[in-house]
């Protein structure tokens, strides 16, 4: 794969997208009114971490945007652009995580929470308030504790889940970390 | 299982016009739904989409359920924005007139009432538009048609991929947590959270692994077909833009204008019938 943007990528934002689509049905209360723990958010890092930047950002958009449309019959934009931060961000550091290659260790998976947290932080509680007040003119405390909750879901369920997820399927789709010497 | 909003082909006008005019309408009609306040604009929106949903003939059986998801959130928002701010109206109008006093510092004020109202039907203008746009657009032909109009072929393509494969990935979904369910692993019982989390990866897991193959099978298929050699690529169910298509574009973007220029014509993107 010498070309940045191959076969690979286009078939992963295409079936990526289709899951995080799918994945919109789940959605888990953590007892905090219309907040929830959201899976797809899980795997959109996942597939961010393994297929990078562009992938992460487009899924999150197209995602966002047809999971939205499809599940709820609207788009709420200020919340759709966010998406494409987190998306992005996350991938900006995958050639680092080495999923593929079976080398996601500890120190990886360090490094990928701190981006995920600071990527989360920028999209939802700066980005997606200010859209929300700047476009649809809601209630600055409402957008801002809302905000806050989605942070806080987006970062557990990313952090627990995503991260599983990248150590499970490194260590089985890992090609040069599969063989170990023999004394 | 949840109904999802999906292409039925029915012949009508609005199913004959490009993907692309759709899209084109579709978005400009959430941006001109999102800037402006005025109601006025509003209500004209509301009816233009009521009489585009109706010419589209779709049938309430198709859009039904979601429709009463969004009801649901409409009304959680509204009150979400009442509960933590009830004078919002005021701050924007910048005037106050109390209807009634409810409890503690809430009072119903015609200015919270009106913005509250416009929030409202600001959902209205939307709804249709993404019904119209959802179930009246042929996915390969939406993909080509925004090739068409410049976007690169591989995203076209992306998004063709991911119109194709939601209702294949959406059956092994479903698959997948009904064998689980066989084994016991309840999805909807109130355990507790770290529980919950849980299960839901004893579904997520075999479902991504599923997919990251199927990127795989996919993309080995395409190479083998030469997929991004060229330049350029034909499309199968490319079609040219007709008259209508035309005549629905200058349209939508000769609104969008007039819209913008009503809306901000007083220096504000508010309108109240008092001021």
């Amino acid at each position: 794969m010498n070309k940045k943007f191959g076969i690979r990528e286009v078939v992963a934002i295409g079936i990526g997208t289709a899951l995080f689509v799918v994945l919109t049905e789940i959605q888990i209360p953590i007892g905090i009114p219309n907040t929830y723990l959201q899976p797809r958010m899980a795997v959109m890092a996942f597939l961010a971490a393994v297929f990078g930047p562009v992938v992460g950002g487009v899924i999150g958009l197209l995602g966002h945007a047809l999971g939205d449309a499809l599940f709820y019959g609207g788009v709420w934009w200020s919340w759709v652009f966010p998406e494409v931060i987190v998306g992005a961000g996350i991938g900006l550091l995958s050639k680092s995580y080495k999923v593929l290659e079976g080398e996601f260790d500890r120190r990886a998976a360090i490094r990928f929470n701190l981006v995920q947290i600071i990527a989360n932080a920028l999209a939802w509680i700066l980005l997606a308030p200010v859209l929300d007040i700047l476009i649809y003119a809601e209630p600055a405390n409402k957008v801002f504790i809302q905000g806050a909750f989605a942070f806080l879901g987006n970062i557990i369920i990313i952090g627990v889940l995503g991260t599983i997820l990248l150590f499970a399927y490194s260590r089985v789709a890992g090609k040069s970390g599969s063989l170990t010497k023999e004394d | 299982m949840a109904k999802l909003l999906s292409y039925e082909e029915k012949g009508t006008w609005i199913h004959r016009l490009s993907g692309i005019t759709k899209l084109i309408f579709f978005l400009i009609w959430c941006a001109l739904s999102a800037l402006t306040y005025d109601t006025r604009i509003l209500l004209v929106m509301i009816m233009i989409s009521l009489i585009a949903f109706a010419c589209s003939r779709t049938k309430w059986k198709q859009v039904g359920s979601v429709f009463r998801v969004i009801m649901v959130f409409m009304v959680l928002n509204l009150a979400a924005i009442f509960i933590m701010s009830p004078e919002q109206g005021c701050v924007i109008y910048g005037t106050r007139k109390v209807l009634f006093y409810i409890a503690g510092h809430y009072y119903m004020t015609r200015e919270q009432l009106f913005y509250m109202f416009n929030v409202m039907i600001k959902y209205f203008t939307v709804i249709p538009a993404v019904f119209i746009f959802l179930v009246t657009t042929n996915p390969s032909e939406l993909a080509a048609s925004m090739n068409r109009v410049g976007v690169p072929y591989t995203i076209s393509y992306a998004l063709s991929i991911a119109l194709r494969y939601i209702p294949d990935v959406q059956g092994d979904f479903h698959r997948i947590r009904n064998a689980q369910e066989a084994r016991g692993i309840e999805m909807s019982a109130k355990a507790r959270l770290g529980e919950r989390i849980r299960r839901t990866a004893s579904i997520i897991f075999p479902l991504l692994f599923s997919s990251m193959e199927r990127i795989e099978v996919v993309s080995n298929a395409m190479e083998l077909r030469s997929f991004g050699k060229n330049k350029k690529r034909t499309w199968y169910a490319m079609k040219p833009l007709g008259r209508n298509d035309r005549l629905v574009l200058i349209g939508t973007v000769l609104f969008f204008i007039a819209g913008i220029v009503i809306t901000y014509a007083d220096g504000s993107r508010f309108w109240a019938y008092w001021l």
